[in-house]
């Protein structure tokens, strides 16, 4: 079988194991949606709070379905021995790394639809003004956090302790990017903080390209960032990355 | 050969865990691995199978290096790690389908599922099987490409005794259909049950290599044991026949009957025993 069809192999495999797996289908799936529906429903019909909101959960969305899934899942393969057995197999590494990556893309992708779709049926957001720079900030924002992710899985000493590490990270996260609210009133500190980390960027892109429309070159600052931050996340993976 | 090894070393750091180890096997043979923990036997095995990296010497497996990781040779070689996981949500029947993708020419999935035993959990989830049957679902994952080479490291711990027969029963008839195996295990009569040859391993090298039968049957290999004023006295010896005509004669001048008198060959596990406790006698202190 070439690599190509392997890699669409373990993409189904990944798709058909998720759904069975009830703590992946709710913290990657269904939690997003209720933030989205509960804090919206707070902010009531306040246009200005949802035009922040609606890109912040857009982009947390992508920060869970890629960076804290494939943490979970390469600690979780890697304690199992699924690593390691796949290794002793001929499956090629770039078509086992394809399907489980592009299962998790799948879900970044799904999410963000729905959040665009819901929050221009329920809340009355406007639909995306800059397709372009839609994509282009998911695309970098997925290879980022999902690099990172599997990055970040080697640090991690057993799949006991994975939900305190990538919680640690994942948590004060979402809350200094301007994700629920806007980052003009934090303090100083955290601005520094989260202007040097990518979601804020990714955020950034997303609300330019979902409610502003000014397009890439206004963005391009975010842009770098998030480049940046997807090419060390790439050479820690390749670098550092643990079969066993 | 199938896989042929010589000078092989490998250290970590300041411990060498294998100081020149070398043998070979045939196509088509059995060869057992023992050794106590630590010895260096799983860390052979790991650089056979392209896992680990070597220090030093020469190691051939098919004809390939198994650190050049080449995808033609891992097709034709199956693994059962001592531990190794699986999707826990995946059935049976889906893991060994889709392990069998990756390879050239896999074996039918069900065939595979009731050559391991495991006929009727096709569709039970990895994560629901008992340790055993996990085991079992190990060894299709193994034999599910169809390989000429079989890494075997201990393959029944945990089994209860029907299951090891059981497990013999499959790695026999593995052999049985012309398969090179190298087998690692701690089960003295496990070995010596399944391999064609044997060597031990002892602080990173092979104290004794040779088939079971002849390891045992070395000089002095007759061992005569019997009660004597109501404790055990076991003497080895090279011919039993001189000192049974001289313990039945004494026995029968006293008027007495000469208790629990048996005479043994040592098994593997004695010679083994004997290997490993010289070399810890020559240890520096």
């Amino acid at each position: 079988m070439s690599t190509a069809a392997l890699t669409w192999r373990q993409f189904r495999f990944e798709r058909r194991l998720f759904w069975r797996n009830p703590s992946a289908a709710f913290f990657n799936f269904t939690l997003p949606f209720l933030f989205l529906i509960m804090i919206a429903s707070v902010f009531g019909a306040n246009h200005k709070e949802l035009n922040i909101l609606i890109p912040g959960i857009a982009g947390m969305s992508v920060l869970g379905t890629t960076f804290t899934a494939l943490t979970y899942t390469f600690v979780f393969n890697r304690e199992q021995g699924i690593l390691k057995r796949i290794r002793g197999t001929p499956m090629p590494p770039i078509a086992y790394f394809g399907g489980v990556i592009a299962s998790s893309v799948a879900n970044a992708i799904v999410q963000v639809t729905l959040i665009v779709v819901i929050g221009h049926v329920l809340y009355s957001v406007s639909w995306p003004h800059d397709y372009l720079e839609l994509v282009v900030f998911v695309v970098l924002g997925v290879v980022a956090f999902g690099s990172l992710g599997i990055a970040f899985a080697h640090v991690i000493p057993n799949f006991d302790s994975a939900a305190a590490y990538v919680n640690a990270v994942f948590l004060p996260l979402i809350f200094i990017s301007g994700v629920f609210y806007s980052t003009k009133s934090l303090p100083l500190v955290f601005k520094a903080i989260a202007v040097s980390l990518p979601l804020k960027h990714v955020i950034d892109g997303l609300h330019g390209a979902i409610v502003t429309g000014q397009g890439l070159g206004h963005n391009w600052t975010a842009l770098v960032v998030v480049a940046g931050w997807a090419a060390v996340g790439l050479f820690l993976t390749v670098r550092y990355f643990r079969w066993d | 050969m199938a896989i042929e090894v010589s000078g092989l070393r490998k250290s970590y750091g300041e411990l060498e865990a294998v100081r020149g180890v070398s043998f070979s096997v045939g196509r088509g043979e059995v060869f057992g691995l023992l050794g106590p923990n630590g010895a260096g036997k799983t860390t052979t095995v790991e650089i056979l199978e392209g896992y680990r990296e070597r220090s030093a010497g020469e190691v051939a497996v098919l004809g390939y290096d198994p650190a050049s990781r080449d995808r033609g040779l891992r097709s034709r070689v199956g693994i059962v790690l001592q531990s190794s996981g699986f999707y826990p949500r995946a059935t049976v029947r889906e893991a060994v389908e889709h392990f069998g993708a990756a390879y050239p020419r896999p074996r039918n999935p069900d065939e595979t599922i009731a050559l391991v035993g495991l006929e009727g959990k096709g569709d039970t989830r990895a994560g629901q099987l008992s340790g055993g049957q996990q085991r079992r679902l190990d060894l299709a994952l193994a034999l599910v490409g169809d390989p000429e080479l079989i890494f075997l490291d201990e393959p029944t711990t945990g089994f209860d005794p029907a299951a090891r027969r059981a497990a013999w029963e499959v790695i026999r008839s593995l052999r049985g259909l012309g398969k090179t195996i190298l087998l690692t295990t701690h089960y003295l009569d496990e070995a010596q049950a399944l391999s064609d040859r044997v060597a031990i391993v002892k602080d990173g090298l092979i104290v004794a290599e040779g088939p079971p039968s002849e390891l045992s049957s070395r000089p002095r290999s007759y061992r005569v044991s019997y009660q004597q004023n109501g404790t055990r006295v076991e003497v080895e010896t090279e011919d039993p026949t001189e000192l049974l005509h001289r313990l039945t004669g004494e026995a029968l001048a006293r008027g007495e009957r000469l208790e629990g008198l048996s005479v043994s060959r040592p098994t593997l596990e004695d010679v083994y025993l004997e290997l490993t406790a010289e070399q810890e006698g020559d240890a520096p202190a």
